[in-house]
C-alpha cells in the first residue's frame, strides 16, 4: 500500500515516509498532491477541503506539509479573535517576527497585502492551511473572498488551504466570489476504523490480540460513535482491563471468546459512562482499580440537588408559576374567593397542549413579586435583598432575563429550571406545586 | 489648583495620597459621641479596632482549615495531572489529550467565594505552580478579552517578581495586546521554565519541581463563576487551549456554584469531551456559619456580646436570603461597630484585666452613666438602704463596685458557656430535637429566658430521663470532654462530679453483671392478666399495674441516671442565666435590632416614602415638620406633588394638580388676599413638572393615553 504516493518534484523517501502515516487516506493524499503540483509550480489558488470531525484533514495536510517541508501557515480560525492576529501568523511563519512587527496596531487587509508584496517571492508554493474555516464566515464579509483569490492579491506562489466540516454552499458569500478547488474526505468504514485503531498496538502484547480488542470495540462503540479519536481514548483507557485476565494467568491470548466474555460488560458501561463524559478518563481508570465495590460513582448529572436561601426558594418557585401558568389563570390559584371555575372554562382552543411542552414563558417582575408575595408564608418586607436574589438567581442562571439589560422598567424573566428540580425544591419548603399548576389540574 | 495650561477646560487633579492619609487619622474622632470625653472615644476605637482585627485574623485561620481537605484534594488532583503528562506510558500516548479540569462546588453563597478562591490561588501558588490566573465572567465578555486577561494574569504576576519599573510594565503590555494569542503564552511559558530550571531550579518550590526535572509546572486558569460565563467565548476558549495542550501543560478550575449539571448544560459533546472534568465538593455554609459562630460567639474569649434578638436577626438574614458567612460577619462587624460608638460604657466591653483598669479611670460621667443603666439600677434596687445610697453618691466606691461586677460579669461568661455546651451535648441525641439541633438555637433559647422554664426543656429532661444507658454514657463522656477543657474552678468542680457519676455508672456494669434477675421481675406481670375482661376492667388493671411499676423500687441505674439529671439541672439552672439578669451586661450585649435590620436589610421603597411623606426625616430641619396629614408649603416641590398625588384617584388630572401644587407653594410666601395668590407662573410651572417627572422617574406615576392631560397613578392607598 505504501508507495502510492508518487509526484514528480518531491523526494520519494519523504512521500513514502509520509504515505506510511497515512493509512486509509491515499487516494485523499494523492488527489492533493497532483493538484498541488511541483514544489516551483503555481498552484490552484484555493482549496476547500470538507469532511467529518476526525475524518483526517488537518492529519493529511499536516504530514504532506511536514514531511516535504513544505514552506507553510498553520491556523486555526478559532483562534483568530480578529484579522490582525491571522494576518500576523502567517507573516510570521513565512517570514518571521521581524516581517510581522510591521504590520499597524490595527492592520486591513490591505497593510497585510503591500506588506506581502515587499517581500521576496516564493521560490516554491507557500501554503495558507486554516482550519474550522466555517468561522471566517462571521469575519469580515471582504476577508473571505480575498482570502480565496490572494494569490492574485500578493502576485506570489501561494495557496490558500480551508478546512472544515461543512459543505461549501453554506459559504458562498452573496456577492460572489473566486470558487474554491472542493476536495471531500469520506468518513472513515468500519474496516478502516479497524484497520487504523491497530496501528497503535500496545508494545507489550501480539499485533493480532491487539486488533482483536480492536474488533471488540468497535463491536460496542460503532453503532454510537465514529470519532476516530474518541475510538482512540475509549480504546486506551480499556486495554488494562481487557489484559487482566491474561496478567493474571487465567486466560491464554488465544482463547478469545473468554477474553470478549470479560470485557463486553464493561465496554457497555463504559458507553453510558466514560463516553458521555459523566465520569472522567481519570476515574473511570481510578474505578477500574477499585473494582467493582465503587461501581456507583455518580455521574456529573446526577448531582442536581442544590440548596438555596429560603426565600430564594420561594422567588423560584413563583418564577416557575409565573412562567409556566397562563397569567389568566393567577386569579383562580391565588385570589382567596374565586369561585368555581372548571378547567374547561379556562381552555383556549390553542392551549390544549400543554404549557410544560411549549416552555417556559416570559413574565414581568410585577407578576414574579405578586406571586412570590401569595405564595410565601408570612408577611415578607420588600427589602433590598429580596430584589438582589432576584439578580443572584439570574446569574445562576436558574431565571433567565428575557428583556435588554438595559431595561430598567419591568424587567421580564423566564423560570430555567426543570419541573424536577421545582418539585425537589418545592418539597423542602412543603409547598405542593403540583396543585398550582395549570397544566396538572 | 492651578493648571499650567493656557485654554479654558476641566481638568481633573486626582487627589494626593498624603490628604488621605490624615483623613485617615481623624477616624478615631468620629467617635466622640455625644458628651464622653475624647479619651474615652479614642479608647473605644482602640478597641473596636483591636476586636475587628482579631475577628479578622481568625476568620482567615479559620477559612484556611476549613478549606483545608478541599484544597488539598485538589491540590493532589493538579500535582497528579501534571505528572501523568510527563509519564509518556503508552495509554497516556493513546489517549486524546484531555485538559484537567477539577470543578469545584461552592454552595450558592457566590460573595463568599472569593475568599476561597484567593486562598485557593495562594496554595497553588506556594505548592504547585506559579502560574495561576483567576478570571470573572464579568471582566470575559468576548473571547479576546478572555484571552487578554489570562495573558495579563500570567505574566504580570512574573513581572512584579522582576521588579521593574511600572512604566516599563506599561509598555510591554501596550505590546502585548496587538497579539495576546497562546503562541505568545507558549513562548513565554518555554522561556520562563528554561530560564528557571537553569538559573535557580526551585527558588520559590524547592520540593516539588528538584526531584523531577521534567515536570514542568502547570498553567492553572481559574474560572470563578462558571455559570456567568458566556457558553460560546467558553467553549472557544476551550478549543483554543486544547490545541496547545501538549506545549502548554493548562489545567481549569471551573467555581460552581448550582450543580455540576451546569458543565453539560453549557459545553456540548465535542467540547466536554477534550476535559477530564472531576468533581470536588466543598464544605456547606451552613456548617460553615456554625462553625464560626462558635468561634465567636459561643466563646468567653471574645467580650463583645449580641442579644437574641440581634443574634436572630443576623441568622436569619442568613438563612433567608443569602446563605452567606461573609455578610454575617459583615454584619457582626457592623453591630460591633454601633456598639462602639454608641454605648460610651463599652471601653469596659474588653478583656477582664483592662476592663479593671479602665474601670479605675472612668469619671464622673460615666459613673453617671452606670448608675442609669437598667441592670444596674436592679441591682441596687437588691441592696441594703445604707449601701444604696453609697452606691448613687459615692464615685470611688461605685468603681470599686464595677470592678467587682464586672469580676462576676467574667465569671458568669466563663461558666455559662461550657454549660451550654453540655446541656447541647445531651440534647442534641435526642429525639425531635426539642432544644434544637444546632447549638446556636440552644443558645438562642437561653438569652430569651430562664430556659428551666421552658416546656421544651422540660420535656427534654423527662426524655433523659428516660434515656438507653449507653447513649447517657456516650453524652456524658462528651459532657466530662468539654468541662475537662475548661479552666474556672465551679467547672473544675463540676467536672469532678460528673467523671464520679461516671464511675457509678461503670461500677454498674460490673454489679449488673452479677446480679441480672431483678430484671425478671419486671417482665412477669402481664401474666396474671384474666383471660376474658372487657375493656373498662382492662384500662383498670392496667393502670394499676402501672401504678404499681411507679411505686416499685427503682433499680440502682434508674436512681443514679435520675441523680445525673438532677445535677445537670442544677448546673443550668445555676449558670445559664439569661444575660438581662446580670448586672452591668449591656457593657458588652448589643441590643438594638432596628438598627441592625435598617443597615442589612434595607427596604429602599420604604425609605423612598418616608422621605416622601416626612421630608425632616432625612434632611433634619425641624422647619419642615409638620402636624399629622398636613402639608408644610417650605418642603421639597417633590414632596408637596407627592402628597397632592395621594389624595387623587387612579387617573391624575394635571392641570387639577399644578393648581393645587401652585395653592400649596404660595401660602408660604405672600398673605392668602393679594391677587397672585394661588396663579400659576412661570418658575411655578417649571418646578412643577420637575417635581413630576422625578415622580414619574421614581415609579409613582406614568403617562397614559387613556385621557388626554392626564398621568396614571401606579400605587395603591394614601389618604
Amino acid at each position: 500500500m505504501a508507495g502510492l504516493l508518487e509526484h514528480p518534484g518531491y523526494d520519494e523517501e519523504r512521500l513514502k515516509r509520509a504515505a506510511e502515516q497515512l493509512p486509509c487516506r491515499e487516494v485523499q493524499a494523492g488527489m492533493l498532491l497532483s493538484l498541488m503540483g511541483e514544489p516551483h509550480q503555481y498552484c490552484y489558488p484555493s482549496i476547500f477541503i470538507y469532511g467529518h470531525r476526525a475524518s483526517g484533514k488537518s492529519h493529511v495536510i499536516n504530514v504532506l506539509m511536514k514531511e516535504l517541508e513544505l514552506p507553510h501557515a498553520t491556523l486555526s480560525c478559532v483562534e483568530c479573535v480578529s484579522v490582525a492576529l491571522l494576518f500576523e501568523q502567517v507573516l510570521r511563519s513565512f517570514f518571521g517576527c521581524d516581517v510581522a512587527s510591521l504590520l499597524p496596531r490595527s492592520p486591513s487587509l490591505t497593510d497585510f497585502v503591500r506588506i506581502y508584496r515587499q517581500q521576496s517571492p516564493a521560490r516554491q508554493t507557500r501554503y495558507i492551511v486554516m482550519e474550522k474555516a466555517e468561522l471566517l464566515r462571521d469575519a469580515d464579509a471582504n476577508l473571505l473572498p480575498a482570502l480565496l483569490r490572494l494569490q492574485e492579491l500578493v502576485e506570489d506562489n501561494v495557496t490558500v488551504i480551508l478546512l472544515s466540516e461543512i459543505v461549501w454552499d453554506t459559504f458562498r458569500p452573496n456577492t460572489g466570489c473566486f470558487e474554491p478547488l472542493l476536495l471531500h474526505f469520506p468518513d472513515y468504514s468500519k474496516v478502516e476504523l479497524q484497520q487504523i485503531l491497530s496501528q497503535d498496538r500496545h508494545p507489550s502484547f501480539s499485533a493480532e490480540l491487539y486488533s482483536f480488542y480492536v474488533s471488540v470495540l468497535l463491536g460496542v462503540f460503532y453503532s454510537v460513535c465514529r470519532d476516530l479519536r474518541e475510538l482512540r481514548h475509549l480504546a486506551a483507557l480499556n486495554f488494562s482491563k481487557f489484559c487482566e485476565p491474561l496478567a493474571e494467568g487465567k486466560v491464554k491470548e488465544t482463547d478469545t471468546h473468554k477474553l470478549w466474555k470479560n470485557i463486553e460488560p464493561h465496554l457497555k458501561k463504559a458507553m453510558q459512562t466514560v463516553y458521555l463524559r459523566e465520569v472522567s478518563s481519570l476515574q473511570w481508570e481510578q474505578m477500574q482499580q477499585m473494582e467493582e465495590e465503587t461501581g456507583a460513582l455518580k455521574g456529573l448529572s446526577a448531582h442536581t440537588h442544590v440548596e438555596l436561601p429560603f426565600y430564594s426558594k420561594f422567588l423560584l418557585i413563583a418564577a416557575y408559576l409565573a412562567s409556566y401558568n397562563p397569567a389568566r389563570t393567577d386569579k383562580r390559584f391565588f385570589l382567596k374567593h374565586h369561585g368555581k371555575i372548571k378547567k374547561t372554562n379556562f381552555l383556549k382552543k390553542n392551549e390544549k397542549t400543554t404549557n410544560h411542552l411549549l416552555g417556559p414563558k416570559p413574565f414581568p417582575l410585577d407578576r414574579l413579586l405578586a406571586i412570590f408575595y401569595s405564595v410565601v408564608d408570612g408577611r415578607v418586607a420588600p427589602t433590598a435583598s429580596i430584589f438582589s436574589q432576584i439578580s443572584s438567581l439570574v446569574t445562576l442562571q436558574l431565571l433567565a432575563q428575557v428583556s435588554h439589560d438595559d431595561q430598567l422598567d419591568s424587567p421580564k424573566y423566564k423560570c430555567a429550571v426543570s419541573l424536577e428540580f421545582i418539585c425537589n425544591i418545592s418539597r423542602t419548603v412543603n409547598f405542593d406545586i403540583m396543585k398550582y399548576l395549570y397544566d396538572f389540574l | 489648583m492651578s493648571t499650567s495650561s493656557v485654554s479654558k477646560g476641566c481638568f481633573v487633579f486626582k487627589p494626593s495620597p498624603k490628604k488621605r492619609k490624615k483623613q485617615d487619622v481623624s477616624q478615631e474622632s468620629y467617635f466622640i459621641h455625644d458628651c464622653a470625653g475624647p479619651e474615652s472615644g479614642q479608647r473605644r476605637f482602640k478597641l473596636c479596632q483591636d476586636l475587628w482585627k482579631q475577628i479578622e485574623t481568625e476568620t482567615e485561620v479559620l477559612q484556611d482549615e476549613l478549606h483545608r481537605k478541599i484544597l488539598d484534594s485538589l491540590l493532589e488532583f493538579s500535582r497528579k495531572c501534571s505528572s501523568a503528562r510527563c509519564h509518556g506510558d503508552w495509554a497516556s500516548q493513546m489517549r486524546a489529550s484531555e485538559i484537567p479540569t477539577a470543578a469545584l462546588m461552592l454552595g450558592v453563597n457566590v460573595p463568599d467565594h472569593d475568599l476561597t478562591f484567593s486562598s485557593l490561588s495562594d496554595l497553588l501558588r506556594q505548592s504547585v505552580t506559579p502560574y495561576v490566573v483567576s478570571l470573572q465572567a464579568k471582566e470575559c465578555g468576548a473571547l479576546k478579552h478572555l484571552l487578554k486577561r489570562v495573558l495579563e494574569g500570567l505574566m504580570e504576576t512574573v513581572v512584579a517578581v522582576d521588579d521593574e519599573d511600572e512604566a516599563d510594565q506599561a509598555a510591554c503590555h501596550v505590546q502585548k495586546s496587538v497579539h495576546c494569542s497562546l503562541t505568545t503564552l507558549c513562548d513565554w511559558y518555554i522561556i520562563k521554565t528554561k530560564k528557571s530550571s537553569n538559573d535557580t531550579p526551585g527558588k520559590k518550590r524547592p520540593s516539588t519541581v528538584t526531584d523531577e526535572p521534567e515536570q514542568l509546572p502547570p498553567v492553572v486558569v481559574v474560572f470563578k463563576d462558571l455559570e456567568a460565563f458566556n457558553p460560546k467565548v467558553l467553549q472557544d476558549f476551550i478549543l483554543i487551549c486544547s490545541r496547545y495542550v501538549h506545549r502548554l501543560p493548562l489545567m481549569f478550575i471551573f467555581g460552581i456554584a448550582t450543580s455540576p449539571s451546569t458543565i453539560q448544560h453549557m459545553l456540548p459533546h465535542s467540547v466536554s469531551s477534550l476535559l477530564c472534568i472531576q468533581l470536588f465538593q466543598s464544605l456547606s455554609c451552613t456548617e460553615h456559619l456554625a462553625t464560626v459562630i462558635d468561634k465567636f460567639i459561643l466563646t468567653h474569649q471574645f467580650p463583645f456580646k449580641l442579644t437574641e434578638k440581634v443574634l436572630s436577626v443576623l441568622v436569619s438574614i442568613f438563612f433567608f436570603h443569602d446563605f452567606s458567612v461573609r455578610n454575617f460577619m459583615k454584619g457582626l462587624q457592623l453591630a460591633l461597630l454601633e456598639h462602639f460608638y454608641t454605648q460610651p460604657l463599652s471601653v469596659l466591653c474588653c478583656r477582664k484585666k483592662a476592663a479593671l483598669h479602665h474601670a479605675t479611670q472612668l469619671d464622673h460621667g460615666d459613673l453617671e452613666r452606670i448608675r442609669l443603666l437598667p441592670s444596674f439600677k436592679r441591682y441596687v434596687e437588691g441592696q441594703e438602704a445604707e449601701e444604696q445610697v453609697n452606691l448613687m453618691t459615692d464615685d470611688s466606691h461605685l468603681k470599686e463596685v464595677c470592678q467587682k461586677l464586672i469580676k462576676t460579669l467574667h465569671k458568669y461568661h466563663k461558666n455559662y458557656y461550657p454549660t451550654l455546651r453540655c446541656l447541647h451535648a445531651l440534647t442534641s441525641t435526642l429525639p425531635r430535637h426539642l432544644l434544637g439541633k444546632q447549638i446556636r438555637e440552644l443558645h438562642e433559647a437561653c438569652l430569651r429566658k430562664n430556659v428551666w422554664e421552658q416546656e421544651n426543656y422540660q420535656s427534654a429532661m423527662k426524655l433523659l430521663k428516660m434515656q438507653a444507658k449507653d447513649e447517657l454514657v456516650v453524652s456524658l463522656r462528651r459532657c466530662a470532654e468539654i468541662l475537662r477543657s475548661v479552666k474556672s474552678k465551679t467547672m473544675k468542680n463540676a467536672c469532678e462530679q460528673l467523671e464520679e457519676l461516671l464511675c457509678r455508672f461503670q461500677q454498674l456494669d460490673a454489679a449488673v453483671d452479677v446480679a441480672p434477675s431483678e430484671d425478671e421481675c419486671v417482665l412477669s406481670p402481664p401474666k396474671n392478666l384474666p383471660k376474658k375482661t372487657d375493656l373498662f376492667q382492662l384500662q383498670k388493671t392496667l393502670l394499676e399495674m402501672n401504678e404499681s411499676r411507679r411505686s416499685k423500687k427503682l433499680s440502682p441505674f434508674e436512681i443514679l441516671r435520675n441523680e445525673t439529671v438532677e445535677f445537670v439541672d442544677g448546673l443550668v439552672r445555676s449558670h445559664l442565666w439569661p444575660p438581662e439578669s446580670q448586672p452591668l451586661h449591656e457593657v458588652c450585649y448589643y441590643s438594638s435590632v432596628a438598627t441592625v435590620k435598617h443597615h442589612l436589610n434595607a427596604s429602599p421603597r420604604t425609605s423612598i416614602q418616608v422621605a416622601l411623606s416626612n421630608p425632616d426625616h432625612y434632611l433634619e430641619n425641624d422647619s419642615l415638620k409638620t402636624e399629622d396629614g398636613s402639608l408644610s408649603s417650605a418642603a421639597p416641590d417633590i414632596c408637596i406633588a407627592y402628597k397632592l398625588h395621594l389624595e387623587c384617584g387612579r387617573l391624575i388630572n394635571l392641570y387639577d394638580w399644578l393648581e393645587a401644587y401652585a395653592t400649596v407653594v404660595s401660602a408660604a410666601k405672600v398673605d392668602p388676599d393679594q391677587d397672585a395668590f394661588g396663579k400659576v407662573d412661570e418658575v411655578k410651572h417649571a418646578r412643577f413638572i420637575r417635581a413630576v417627572s422625578e415622580l414619574e422617574f421614581l415609579g409613582f406615576v406614568k403617562s397614559t393615553k387613556q385621557k388626554t392631560d392626564h398621568v396614571a397613578r401606579l400605587t395603591w392607598g394614601g389618604c
